[in-house]
């Protein structure tokens, strides 16, 4: 039996599994992933509470508009990482620390 | 009142000349010198028109008087006035004459004088003070007078300011004189606090109505009379005289000899209705004194200047023994007769000096050119010079023909008549007297030395010269006013021996309400019209013409045996008599006596001034300076330490904290998402709680 908690639970592991992964992983294409992680937790909720629950918008309405920033995101997310890379010669996040300054 | 006009012209022609000279006179040609010279000569023609109106009025209540107000102070009124009156027109004759043959000798004696304009300019500035005492009617005016002439003298003593002797002469004059005006001050103070005025016109009020009178009275006029002694050169205050000679030769003639050492007696002559008996007999004593004192000095002086200058000592006692005997019109007769004498004696010195100085120059000898030891037989080479001082000679001696001898008779015998009146007073004729024959006695010992014999320095004889004609007619021209005549001539008649009848005593009569005669103390002036009468006082004119003559002839006999014959030697005299000597060769000691109490005083009190100020003053000053420097040592550790360590710790405490949250800013994302996370959980426990 499936129910709205059993979702949630699964929407919680996979966020902090990408959470996890966006601050513990050195590579900046794995902490991109991360985020795809992170997003999608965020879709299984939106689609459960659409399931589960009734509101004037489906939360499949709005999973489908978190796919389409996604892949917006990762083009430039990616872009961004090849630039950093070729200014840096590295995608090593301990070393991409020009924030700080 | 037209003349009084005059008069003021004549007064402030020389302020003119004096500011021409001291800007231009460089600048025009030759000096300026005559620029002076022609203006003096000018006052000269406008005294004389003056003096003329007076003589054809023959009044001798003439008096013309000018007031204007001057400054107000505090609702108290300074008026300033001018008076002409008979003594001032006598004084104007005597001051501008004397001025005008002396300017136009000094141009001959003063050639070639780097400061030869300034001098000129000097001189009319002299002229100038000296008319102002002679014209105000004001004793605030005659005090701003005196000062002026008083620094004039100071500047012309000091002329030759790179000689020590002459600068330290001239500070000498001006603070002996300080120390006399310092009395005339108080006198002034006294008067104007007791009546309110300054006008001679409003004190004769004022006494006559007893405003003021009494012991007041008495310390006025000795007071004033104070102020006479420093500038008249009367004992004790006589120290300046003789250093001031140390000017140049005209300067000794025109103004420590004719008319400012004279302003003294001009100034007992305009406040003598204020004399009461008890200051007029301390005038008397005083004069009588200095009279018979500065002749013992001058007995046994050697520099040709220096016997001048006591004998003028001499002299000005004279006229206040006149004065303060009551012989009012005596002291003024013989202020002007002695002005005329006694600058022709000095300017015949200035010419033997001038003529020695030039000898000496030419032949290299560093003699003294001063020294009358030095000199003998120039009565060869200088016949002008010395026939002009044997006529000088012969009137300071009081032999008859000349002034001198006329009215050195009045004043003697306005002192015997005084002594037959109060016979405690025996002293007074006995100074005049004595006087009278050791000046013959020194004068002619002078003239012996100096024109007879041979002179003493060889090998300069050839180079003696008389001096141009710019310097000897002065000379004859003062020698012509040595003539009896022009003093005694009266409406009608002239009087060889006594100037009783002439213009003079006709014109000058003391005023008739004073303070002596309220003590039925009456002028001596009478002496003339008593003559038929011959015990009382009245006879003693006689006896004094004819004891002067016997103790003038006595000194010249004498005199004449000593220095010409041989036959009494002087040597031998001084050896008698050591202690005299001596003491008559050094000044009486008066100097000496000074700087043993009155300078070494003051050296004192300034060593201890000079005490106080190191270790009192200093020490306060420097107490404090330690003070302020130890508090400011606190203050400085306070500084640094805790304001110092508030900002610092405060800054450091900025610091560290910019350090502790720097910690924060890796530029790591990762780490700022942890604290995110971080910040998410916060958030959400507190809202469970």
């Amino acid at each position: 039996m499936i129910t709205l908690d059993s979702c949630l639970i699964i929407g919680a592991a996979l966020f902090t599994l990408g959470f996890l992964a966006v601050l513990t992983k050195r590579n900046a294409i794995s902490v991109l992933m991360g985020v795809e992680l992170i997003l999608n937790a965020a879709n299984i909720n939106f689609v459960a509470f659409g399931f589960f629950r009734s509101y004037e918008i489906h939360g499949v309405l709005i999973a489908l508009f978190v796919i389409v920033i996604a892949v917006s995101e990762a083009a430039v997310a990616l872009a961004i990482v090849l630039n950093i890379y070729r200014n840096m010669r590295t995608v090593n996040l301990d070393e991409v620390d020009s924030l700080k300054k | 009142m037209t003349l009084l006009y005059l008069a003021i012209i004549i007064w402030l022609l020389p302020l003119l000349t004096f500011i021409i000279q001291i800007f231009f006179g460089n600048r025009l040609p030759r000096k300026g010198d005559w620029v002076v010279v022609g203006a003096m000569f000018i006052d000269l023609a406008l005294a004389l028109v003056i003096f003329g109106n007076v003589i054809y009025k023959y009044n001798p209540d003439f008096r013309a008087v000018l007031q204007f107000d001057w400054i107000s102070l505090g609702g108290q009124d300074f008026p300033l006035g001018f008076v002409l009156d008979n003594v001032t027109a006598v004084m104007l004759v005597v001051v501008t004459l004397v001025s005008a043959l002396i300017f136009l000798y000094s141009i001959g004696y003063m050639k070639g004088d780097p400061l030869y304009s300034r001098y000129f300019a000097y001189l009319s500035f002299f002229a100038f003070s000296m008319l102002g005492v002679v014209l105000f009617e004001n004793l605030f005016g005659i005090y701003i007078c005196w000062e002026l002439v008083g620094l004039s003298s100071y500047l012309l003593i000091g002329f030759w300011f790179e000689k020590d002797s002459a600068s330290d002469a001239g500070k000498k004059a001006f603070i002996t004189n300080r120390v006399g005006d310092f009395g005339m001050f108080l006198g002034m103070l006294i008067v104007f606090s007791a009546l309110g005025t300054f006008s001679l016109e409003g004190i004769k009020n004022g006494v006559e109505s007893g405003q003021l009178s009494g012991t007041l009275l008495t310390a006025a006029g000795i007071l004033f009379f104070m102020g006479a002694v420093g500038k008249s050169a009367q004992f004790p205050l006589h120290v300046w005289l003789p250093d001031a000679m140390e000017g140049p030769t005209p300067v000794s003639a025109l103004i420590h000899a004719a008319t400012m050492v004279a302003a003294g007696v001009y100034l007992i002559v305009r406040i003598v209705f204020m004399l009461t008996p008890v200051s007029t007999v301390v005038i008397a004593y005083i004069g009588g004194f200095t009279a018979f004192f500065a002749a013992t000095i001058a007995l046994t002086q050697n520099d040709i200047k220096r016997i001048l200058a006591y004998s003028t000592v001499s002299q000005l006692g004279y006229m206040m023994l006149a004065l303060g005997t009551g012989s009012y019109a005596a002291g003024l007769f013989h202020l002007m007769t002695h002005a005329f004498f006694k600058a022709l004696l000095f300017l015949g010195s200035g010419s033997i000096i001038y003529a020695m100085h030039h000898a000496l120059h030419a032949v290299n000898n560093d003699a003294d050119p001063q020294n009358i030891n030095n000199m003998g037989g120039l009565r060869r080479k200088m016949k002008v010079t010395f026939w002009t001082y044997l006529v000088a000679t012969l009137a300071i001696s009081g032999v008859p023909f000349t002034s001198g001898f006329i009215s050195k008779d009045a004043i003697l015998a306005g002192t015997l008549s005084f002594a037959g009146r109060y016979p405690q007073h025996f002293l007074l004729p006995f100074f005049g007297f004595a006087a009278a024959g050791i000046t013959a006695f020194y004068m002619f010992r002078l003239v012996f030395k100096t024109f007879f014999g041979e002179f003493k320095i060889s090998e300069a004889r050839e180079h003696i010269h008389e001096s141009g004609k710019i310097m000897t007619v002065p000379l004859v021209g003062f020698a012509v006013f040595c003539f009896f005549a022009f003093y005694t001539a009266g409406n009608n008649s002239i009087s060889l021996s006594s100037p009783g009848e002439g213009w003079f005593y006709d014109l000058i009569k003391p005023p008739e309400q004073t303070a002596m005669t309220a003590a039925e103390m009456p002028f001596s002036e009478e002496i003339y019209e008593q003559e038929e009468l011959p015990a009382e006082p009245g006879a003693s004119h006689s006896y004094a013409i004819f004891l002067s003559l016997l103790i003038v002839g006595a000194g010249i006999v004498v005199s004449y045996r000593t220095y010409i014959s041989k036959t009494i030697s002087a040597e031998t005299w001084a050896a008698m008599y050591p202690r005299l000597y001596r003491g008559m060769y050094n000044k009486w000691y008066i100097d000496e006596f000074y700087h043993a109490t009155v300078i070494k005083l003051i050296f004192v009190w300034s060593a201890l001034c000079r005490w106080f100020d190191n270790v009192i003053i200093d020490g306060i000053v420097n107490g404090s300076a330690r003070i302020t420097v130890i508090f400011s040592w606190f203050e400085g550790k306070f500084d640094n330490i805790v304001i110092d360590g508030i900002v610092n710790g405060i800054a450091n405490a900025t610091q560290i904290l910019g350090w502790f949250t720097r910690q924060f800013q890796t530029g790591r994302i990762q780490n700022y998402l942890v604290g995110f996370l971080i910040g998410i959980f916060v958030i959400i426990i507190f809202r469970m709680m």
